[in-house]
């Protein structure tokens, strides 16, 4: 029974970090028609410009503050310079340069900052809280993490359902003649989107790396993770991402505390293929049929 | 006044438009006709930027549009309402209404949205609705309301009566000729339905295989049996 | 002259020829870089037709590969070999084969991004399966493989050809080779056939395959079996060439790798697989040692190789979208028309 209870709630943790994640890849494939598979490396990189900036001597939230800042100008730069001139393009070319920058910003980190595994601080306890005398798995940084990814998406919702400019955005993910017809900046909302997607992603690396090491391969397997979850919920839609995250982090959970942590991405693997098999416009979305 | 000088374009060796000229009088109707692929989508989209000139120019009130890009439109008083009605299904009714608004520059007042849903108390029910569950001739109530949020002093219209009913065709004609009368609209009106488009028009221009073959006033046009014979089948 | 040179059966005999020549001056070193050099050819080669002639992306070449490797690394455990190395080919080819097919099956229904996350889950989850089965896989550590000594005649046949002793990487040089050649023969027969047209088809315009009376999925699955089995074939040269089938040899790294031969080669063309195969092989020892004399550790200027490739493959993209060998061969034919043209007149 506590075993159980401690899996759910690590995989609720978890959870909130993909369905971050997978949230940065809904932001992008809504608004460009892209999966941005190079997401992972991104938040990598910024995850070590934090833990340059700690190791550096300065504090934790500066070092965190400053790798939110640089995803946030990493995304607006790769929206800008790499994906511009694919953007409308058949889907392969964009497919390739995600990849192409995936390669190359896996070798940067590790010319730049080194190939072995470093340790990451946290910024709260990362022991169990105790709860009578048995102890829960509920760390203080997995509060944090909670809190953080939904503050985050409180304020993405605000963005986008209650500001003029969420409007616009939203207008020209959905319709690019049509929001340019309307006065709409579209190339500005695409940037600013991509933006905003980049430093989601940061976001989540950062929770991830917390209480544990990184090296430039350290989110790898959380692409993966973030776009299943992103499909589970239909990959358009950002509720449905978050309700994906979640599911996927507490059956990740079950399948790594129950059956073997090796077999984590092959369980994934095989929710992606049942839900693109038998669901494929996601788990949430009433959506007419979608071509996968 | 909206004046269109020796417009041309192709798409690849498609030349779509061929030294278009004619001019759109301000506070008139200027009714666009011509078969399907006369060129007349094409037209409107040079005019706003979205398709490129290749040479010739079209002005209003003597600023170039054809090189100013399309976003800058509603700026500059010009809404252009695509073919397809063009709502966006994915906002909700009041959001699209908000986002011609917000074309103009600045912020929206609750009042315009209040005057263009007296206008169209059929939006007003369905403020809060997504768009993507209007019939036909809400569609097209919704982006004509749209444009008029940004309060243009041109409107280019590309098919709005397709798809709709005929009574919900007169209404919407009707409509259009009262705005025309009371805020001195300047309209572009492209049609396939000649006949309804040169009851409330005072030009016809007739384009085929990109070309300006009449431009004559739309009474003498509709009544001159031979010109509607040849070019407008009715 | 010209067409019988471009017949798959002459090109591949003129190739073998070569392949003597070359594979015979060679020290144990290059033979080993020629035999990576085979394998990586041999799987984007299979890639090159997926993605060139079929439209479809693969991210999970390298877990095929790692099929083929740990179905030959498990035949491949005893002293005295149960089976001759060509079987264990064979076997290996054909359980990656049927893996392919499954997986083909599958991805026939998905496109672009989707097909490209779902392979790379493919990717990432396979190296945990040989984690997972630890006692029967090797887990980390991986199965070593005991590759049988050539055979007496084949030894004696190589020193009356060559004049000199075969050594055990030069053998399995020549036994990836042969692979490669055979495969490539192969896989040019078939994307020249009917097969092949149908492929394109497909990948061109899939309405009007589909009203030419083409059946989408069964073409698409065709093509990911073919690959599969390349990719197969690949992984059984490399477990023999590396003696080790570990999960660290095929991790998501290898499949960008061949991803990018392919990008290289200009998506579509075996030459041009073959030519991403040698960039892969050659290039990044010419990269480290500028790396080292620049000044870095060798671990950072070992990653400057990669580094390179995807700033290619990103380049290749932006600025050449026919890959390098596509572009050449683009400038090569211009070039030509003008000579001609200027010769005629
Ligand atoms: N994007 C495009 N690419 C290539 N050709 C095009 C494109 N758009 C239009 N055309 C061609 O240009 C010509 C004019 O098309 P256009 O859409 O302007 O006609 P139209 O008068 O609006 O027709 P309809 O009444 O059917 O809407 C046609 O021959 C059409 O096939
Ligand atoms: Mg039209």
């Amino acid at each position: 029974m506590q075993q159980l209870v401690n899996t759910l709630l690590g995989g609720l943790t978890l959870g909130m970090v993909y369905a971050a994640f997978a949230l940065a890849l809904v932001l992008i494939w809504r608004s460009t028609r892209i999966v941005n598979f190079a997401q992972a490396p991104m938040a990598m990189v910024t995850t070590f410009v934090a833990l340059r900036i700690i190791e550096g001597g300065h504090s934790y939230w500066l070092g965190f503050a400053a790798a939110l800042v640089a995803g946030l100008v990493l995304g607006a730069v790769v929206e800008r310079v790499l994906i511009r001139p694919v953007e409308g393009k058949a889907e392969i070319n964009a497919v390739i340069l995600t990849l192409g920058l995936f390669i190359v910003l896996h070798a940067l980190a590790a010319v730049v900052f080194g190939n072995r595994y470093r340790s990451f601080p946290a910024a709260f306890g990362i022991r169990g809280i105790e709860v009578g005398d048995t102890t829960i798995a509920l760390t203080g940084f997995g509060i944090f993490t909670i809190v953080a990814v939904l503050v985050v998406m409180g304020l993405l919702v605000l963005l986008f359902r209650f500001t003029d400019l969420g409007l616009r955005m939203r207008a020209a993910a959905f319709n690019q003649e049509v929001a340019r017809l309307l006065g709409v900046r579209v190339g500005r909302m695409l940037t600013l989107g991509w933006a905003l997607a980049s430093l989601v992603g940061s976001l989540a690396g950062l929770l991830i790396a917390g209480g544990s090491l990184v090296h430039p391969g350290y989110m790898d397997a959380v692409v993966v993770y973030g776009f299943v979850a992103a499909v589970l919920g239909g990959l358009d839609s950002p509720a449905g991402a978050v309700v994906g995250g979640l599911l996927l982090g507490l059956s990740l959970s079950l399948v790594s505390g129950y059956v073997g942590s090796q077999l984590v991405a092959l369980a994934a693997l095989a929710i992606l293929m049942a839900v693109l098999l038998l669901r494929p416009q996601g788990l949430f979305s009433q959506a007419r049929e979608r071509r996968v | 006044m909206l004046e269109v000088r020796e417009l041309s374009t192709s798409y690849g060796a498609v030349r779509a438009l061929q030294e278009v000229t004619f001019t759109a009088p301000r506070g008139e109707v200027t009714a666009v006709l011509g078969a399907n692929g006369a060129g007349k989508t094409t037209l409107l989209r040079t005019i706003t930027g979205l398709v490129r000139a290749q040479s010739g120019s079209a002005s209003y009130d003597g600023r170039e549009l054809t090189r100013t890009a399309p976003e800058l439109m509603p700026g500059l008083g010009i809404a252009h309402v695509p073919e397809g009605r063009g709502v966006i299904t994915e906002l909700t009714v009041e959001e699209n209404l908000r986002l011609g608004g917000l074309g103009r520059g600045g912020r929206v007042r609750p009042e315009e949205l209040e005057r263009i849903y007296e206008l169209f108390p059929a939006l007003a029910d369905r403020r809060a609705a997504l768009a993507h569950v209007l019939s036909g001739g809400e569609r097209q109530m919704l982006v004509l309301g749209r444009a008029l949020m940004a309060e243009p002093t041109v409107l280019l219209l590309d098919e709005p009566s397709l798809g709709l009913a005929p009574r919900i065709v007169a209404q919407l004609f009707e409509l259009l000729q009262s705005l025309v009368v009371e805020q001195g609209l300047t309209v572009l009106l492209v049609e396939q339905n000649a006949r309804s488009a040169l009851s409330i028009a005072h030009r016809g221009v007739v384009l085929s295989l990109g070309r300006v073959v009449v431009d004559e006033r739309a009474d003498v046009l509709a009544g001159d049996d031979q010109l509607r014979h040849a070019y407008l089948g009715f | 002259m010209r067409r019988l040179l471009g017949q798959p059966l002459v090109l591949a005999l003129l190739g073998a020829v070569v392949i003597i020549v070359v594979l015979t001056g060679v020290d144990d070193f290059r033979a080993v870089q020629l035999t990576q050099m085979a394998y990586l050819g041999i799987a984007a080669g299979g890639l090159t037709v997926l993605t060139g002639l079929n439209g479809q992306i693969s991210l999970g070449h390298g877990a095929l590969m790692a099929i083929g490797a740990y179905t030959t690394a498990l035949l491949l455990q005893d002293d005295e070999p149960t089976l001759p190395l060509l079987a264990v080919l064979v076997v290996a080819t054909v359980v990656t084969l049927v893996v392919g097919a499954a997986i083909g099956v599958a991805a026939a229904r998905l496109h672009g991004p989707y097909l490209a996350g779902a392979t790379l889950a493919l990717a990432v989850a396979v190296p945990g399966i040989a984690l997972y089965f630890g006692d029967t896989l090797g887990g980390e550590q991986g199965l070593r493989v005991r590759v049988p000594d050539p055979p007496g005649w084949l030894l004696d046949a190589a020193y009356f050809v060559t004049g000199q002793d075969l050594t055990p990487s030069t053998y399995v040089a020549f036994l990836g080779w042969f692979v490669l050649v055979v495969t490539y023969v192969g896989l040019a027969h078939l994307s020249r056939g009917r097969v092949g047209r149908r492929w394109r088809a497909v990948r061109d315009d899939e309405v009007a395959a589909e009203v030419a009376g083409i059946a989408l999925g069964r073409a698409r699955v065709s093509a990911f079996v073919v690959s599969a089995a390349a990719a197969g074939a690949a992984g059984f040269v490399m477990a023999v060439s590396v003696r080790l089938a570990a999960p660290s040899g095929y991790s998501l790294t290898l499949s960008l790798m061949l991803l990018t031969a392919v990008v290289l080669g200009g998506l579509g063309t075996l030459s041009g697989a073959l030519v991403g195969a040698a960039l892969l092989t050659f290039l990044p020892q010419v990269i480290t040692d500028a790396g080292v004399s620049a000044g870095l550790d060798d671990i950072r200027a070992a990653e400057l190789a990669p580094l390179v490739y995807g700033l290619v493959l990103v380049a290749v993209v932006l600025l050449a979208p026919a890959g390098l060998v596509g572009s050449l061969r683009l400038a090569w034919h211009r070039l030509r028309a003008t000579t001609t043209s200027k010769g005629a007149t």
